[in-house]
C-alpha cells in the first residue's frame, strides 16, 4: 500500500503528547515515527536506555507510553529487551500465548555508540527478534551536551570544548552503521527525518517485520547541543542529507540499498554553518577543519556508492 | 520415596533448575559456577527442558536480560561468581528495587586482585545489602533445597524480591556427595505456578516499568522495598516448615548445633560449617561446653534470634571468610555484634577471625585454635576483637 503520512498520522498515537522532551527535540520525532510504523493491531514492549527520552516521558507517576515500557539502566537495553524478548518466546512456545508484540530497544548515541555498545552487540548477535533503535544527536545530551563517539569531529561539546588549544572534538564520528552491519543481521538502516517522513517510516516497518534482529540508526537534531533554532529540525536534516553527511541507506541480507542520492550534492560547510556548536571553524585560519571534514565525507560517501553499487 | 543420588554442589543446583524448568535462564561462564549452565545445556540439549537460555555477552547483560524476562512474567535465574556478581552489581540494585524474584546461585569465589578463583565470601557478602535475599548452605543438599526455598520466598506475593542461593566455591560446588532429591511432582506442587499480573507481556494492560523518580516519591518507594524484606522475616518460617513436611529436612534462620549449655560458640556460614561441628564433637567427647551456630538465611538477618541465641553464652567467635575493610571486622561480626547489644548484662565476649580467604584451607586444628582462644575471652583476658586466623607469618 502507498505510504500516504495522512493517514499514517491519523492512526492512534503510541507515545503520547504531554511528555517533557524540549521543544524541537529529535528524539520525540523520531520515535513516533518508529511507532507509528507497527501495525495498530500489534503490541509493544519498548525498552529506553536512560537518557532524555527515558528520565521525559517516564516521570513518576507519569507516562506517556502507550505500549508496554522498560528502563532499566544506561547501558543495557539491548539486554533487557533480549530478556523479555525470550520471556515472550517462552510463553508463545510453552503456553500458547497468541498475542503479537514487537520488540523495541532505544538508545541515545551515548546509550548505542559507547556504553551500551557491548549490550547491543551481544543482542544482536545472539539473534533476538527485536529492533534496536538509536537516535542519534551526537552527544550526551542528558548529563548536559558531552562528547560521546558518535560526535562529529571538531563539534564544541561541554567535555570536548573549544579553546584558544584544542578546536573542539579531536576524533572522528565512529560509524555505528557499518559497525552493525558487520553483525550480518537481516536488516540495518540509516535514516532522519525528511519531507513526508516516508524514508523513516519504511525503514521502521521493515525493522519490525523482518524476522530477527534489526538496527535503525536515526540522525535525530538536538536544538540545544547543536545551536540552531528549534523550529530548524527538518532543515537541518536536510542539509545533512544533502551534503552527503548522513546518506540514506539500508542493508537487506547483505544487499547495500542507497534510498537517496542528491541532485546536487552540498559542500558541507552548508551543513555545518547553521550550527552553533560548528562556529569556531568558519573563523580564519580554520579552513582547514572545514577541508578535513569535506575530505572524510567525500570518502565515506564514495565508498558507500561503490558498496551499493551506484 | 526421596531419589538418592551422588552430585556436586553444581550437579545439584543445576538439577534443581532442570526441575524447576525456568521460563528463562540467562547466563554467562564464570568459574566455580560455570557447571550450572553448563550442566542446564545438556539437559535443554536433549530435551529435558524447554527454557529460553539466553547466553549473554557478559553477567551483566545476563542480570539485565533477567531483568527484562522477569519483568515480562518469567520465572528467571542466572548464576554466577565473585567477579561476575561484581559486574552486575549496579542491576542487583534495580531487580530488587523493581521486586523481581530472581533467583541466582552464586558459587561464592574470591574477588580480585589479586586474581584467585578459589573461595571465600566476599561476593556475597560485599552484596550484603542490594536487597537481596541471601541464603547460604553448608553442603550439596543444603544447596539443592535451598533452591526450592529460595523460590518460594522470592516469589511470595507480600515479597517479590530476588534471591541468592550461596554455597562455597569447589569445596561444595565441586564436591562429590550423597543427596536426596525430591520427586519431580513433589517439587511441581511445593513450587507451584508463578504468575504475576503485572507484566510487560500481558495484552490486557499495558505497564510501564522502572520509572524516573523524584524526591517527592523515591523514598517512599525505597520503604516499600525494606517492608518487602519485613515481609520474608514473617513467610519464611512457614515456607520452611512446609519444606519440612516435605522432605523431613527441617530448617530454620541458623542451625543451632550443641548450643544447649555451650559457654562458647562459634558462628560460621557455608562449608566450614561441617568442620567446625566435628571440632565440636571433639572437644564435647572432653567435656568441653562447646557448640556452633550455622547461619543460613543472611538476608534478612534475624537480628532477634542471633541475639536470643546467643544470650547464655559467654564467649562467641563470629567467623567472616570475607574481610570488609572498615578495620572494625567482618560483615558477619558486625552484624552479631549489633544483634547482642540490647542484651545487656547478658551479652557474650564477641570477638571476630578473618578466615578461609581466596581458598585458604580451614582444617579441624584452625578451628580448635578458635576455641581455646575462646576459652582466654572468657576469662577476660584475650587479645584482639578482630583477627585472621591461619595467616601465614
Amino acid at each position: 500500500m502507498a505510504y500516504n503520512l495522512k493517514e499514517e498520522v491519523s492512526k492512534p498515537e503510541r507515545l503520547s503528547g504531554g511528555h517533557r522532551l524540549c521543544a524541537g527535540c529529535g528524539a520525540g520525532t523520531a520515535i513516533r515515527g518508529v511507532l507509528r510504523a507497527l501495525n495498530v493491531e500489534d503490541k509493544a514492549v519498548c525498552g529506553v536506555a536512560t537518557s532524555c527520552l527515558q528520565v521525559s516521558s517516564f516521570l513518576y507517576p507519569y507516562t506517556a507510553w502507550q505500549d508496554s515500557y522498560i528502563h532499566c539502566a544506561f547501558e543495557n537495553v539491548a539486554a533487557t529487551i533480549s530478556g523479555a524478548e525470550a520471556a515472550y518466546q517462552a510463553k508463545k512456545r510453552r503456553d500458547g500465548f497468541k498475542d503479537t508484540y514487537k520488540f523495541i530497544a532505544i538508545g541515545g548515541d551515548g546509550g548505542t555508540y559507547d556504553i551500551g555498545f557491548q549490550s547491543l552487540s551481544g543482542a544482536m548477535e545472539r539473534g533476538h527478534d527485536m529492533v534496536y533503535v538509536c537516535y542519534d544527536n551526537e552527544a550526551y545530551m542528558n548529563t548536559g551536551m558531552q562528547r560521546s563517539s558518535g560526535t562529529t569531529e571538531f563539534a564544541h561539546t561541554t567535555t570536548a570544548p573549544v579553546g584558544s588549544v584544542i578546536p573542539g572534538k579531536q576524533q572522528r564520528k565512529k560509524d555505528m552503521t557499518e559497525i552493525m552491519i558487520a553483525h550480518n543481521i537481516p536488516y540495518i538502516a540509516q535514516t532522519t527525518f525528511m519531507t513526508n517522513f516516508r524514508d523513516m517510516h519504511e525503514k521502521s516497518y521493515k525493522a519490525h517485520y523482518t524476522p530477527g534482529p534489526a538496527f535503525l540508526n536515526i540522525l535525530a537534531p538536538c536544538p540545544r547541543g547543536w545551536m540552531y533554532p528549534n523550529e530548524d529540525m527538518m532543515a537541518i536534516c536536510k542539509l545533512a542529507i544533502d551534503t552527503c553527511t548522513w546518506p540514506l541507506y539500508e542493508v537487506i541480507e547483505g544487499e547495500w540499498i542507497l534510498n537517496y542520492e542528491p541532485k546536487t550534492k552540498l559542500p558541507v560547510e552548508d551543513y555545518l554553518k547553521p550550527q552553533g556548536r560548528f562556529s569556531h571553524i568558519f573563523k580564519p585560519g580554520n579552513e582547514w577543519m572545514i577541508e578535513k571534514l569535506q575530505k572524510d565525507v567525500d570518502t565515506k560517501w564514495e565508498m558507500l556508492l561503490k558498496r551499493c553499487k551506484k | 520415596m526421596a531419589v538418592k543420588d551422588r552430585l556436586t554442589g553444581n550437579e545439584a543446583v543445576a538439577y534443581a533448575v532442570k526441575q524447576v524448568n525456568p521460563d528463562v535462564f540467562a547466563a554467562f561462564p564464570i568459574t566455580p559456577s560455570t557447571d550450572v549452565p553448563m550442566i542446564f545445556s545438556s539437559y535443554l540439549a536433549n530435551g529435558e527442558v524447554t527454557s529460553e537460555f539466553v547466553l549473554a555477552e557478559s553477567e551483566h547483560s545476563a542480570m539485565s536480560a533477567c531483568i527484562g524476562a522477569a519483568c515480562s512474567g518469567a520465572r528467571t535465574l542466572t548464576a554466577t561468581s565473585a567477579c561476575g556478581l561484581a559486574l552486575m552489581w549496579e542491576l542487583l540494585y534495580v531487580a530488587s528495587g523493581m521486586r523481581l524474584p530472581i533467583m541466582m546461585p552464586v558459587i561464592n569465589r574470591a574477588f580480585s586482585a589479586p586474581l584467585n578463583i578459589n573461595c571465600d565470601h566476599s561476593d556475597s557478602m560485599g552484596a550484603r545489602d542490594t536487597g537481596w535475599i541471601q541464603l547460604y548452605a553448608e553442603n550439596n543438599q543444603e544447596a539443592y533445597d535451598n533452591y526450592f526455598i529460595g523460590m518460594r520466598i522470592g516469589e511470595h506475593k507480600d515479597v517479590l524480591l530476588p534471591v541468592m542461593s550461596c554455597q562455597d566455591g569447589f569445596i561444595t560446588s565441586h564436591g562429590l556427595e550423597n543427596i536426596d532429591l525430591i520427586e519431580d511432582d513433589k517439587v511441581k506442587k511445593f513450587i507451584g505456578n508463578y504468575s504475576n499480573e503485572v507484566s510487560l507481556i500481558n495484552p490486557k494492560h499495558p505497564v510501564s516499568m522502572g520509572p524516573y523518580d523524584i524526591p517527592f516519591y523515591y523514598m517512599e518507594h525505597k520503604y516499600q522495598q525494606v517492608q518487602a524484606v519485613k515481609n520474608a522475616k514473617k513467610v519464611i518460617p512457614g515456607i520452611f516448615k512446609e519444606f519440612g513436611e516435605l522432605t523431613g529436612r527441617k530448617y530454620s534462620w541458623f542451625e543451632e548445633y550443641k548450643m544447649e549449655d555451650a559457654e562458647r560458640a562459634i558462628i560460621i556460614l557455608n562449608s566450614s560449617a561441617g568442620t567446625a561441628k566435628a571440632v565440636v564433637d571433639q572437644l564435647r567427647a572432653k567435656g568441653e561446653k562447646v557448640g556452633l551456630i550455622k547461619i543460613r538465611v543472611y538476608r534478612p538477618f534475624p537480628m532477634e534470634e542471633i541475639a536470643a541465641a546467643l544470650s547464655k553464652v559467654k564467649a562467641v567467635a563470629v567467623m567472616d571468610k570475607a574481610d570488609s575493610f572498615s578495620n572494625c571486622g567482618g560483615p558477619v561480626y558486625t552484624d552479631v555484634r549489633h544483634a547482642c547489644y540490647d542484651l545487656g548484662e547478658n551479652r557474650p565476649k564477641i570477638i571476630n577471625f578473618i578466615y578461609g580467604l581466596g581458598g585458604r584451607d580451614v582444617q579441624m586444628d584452625n578451628i580448635a585454635h578458635v576455641y581455646e582462644e575462646l576459652k582466654k575471652t572468657m576469662a577476660g583476658s584475650g587479645g584482639e576483637l578482630y583477627r585472621y586466623l591461619g595467616l601465614r607469618e
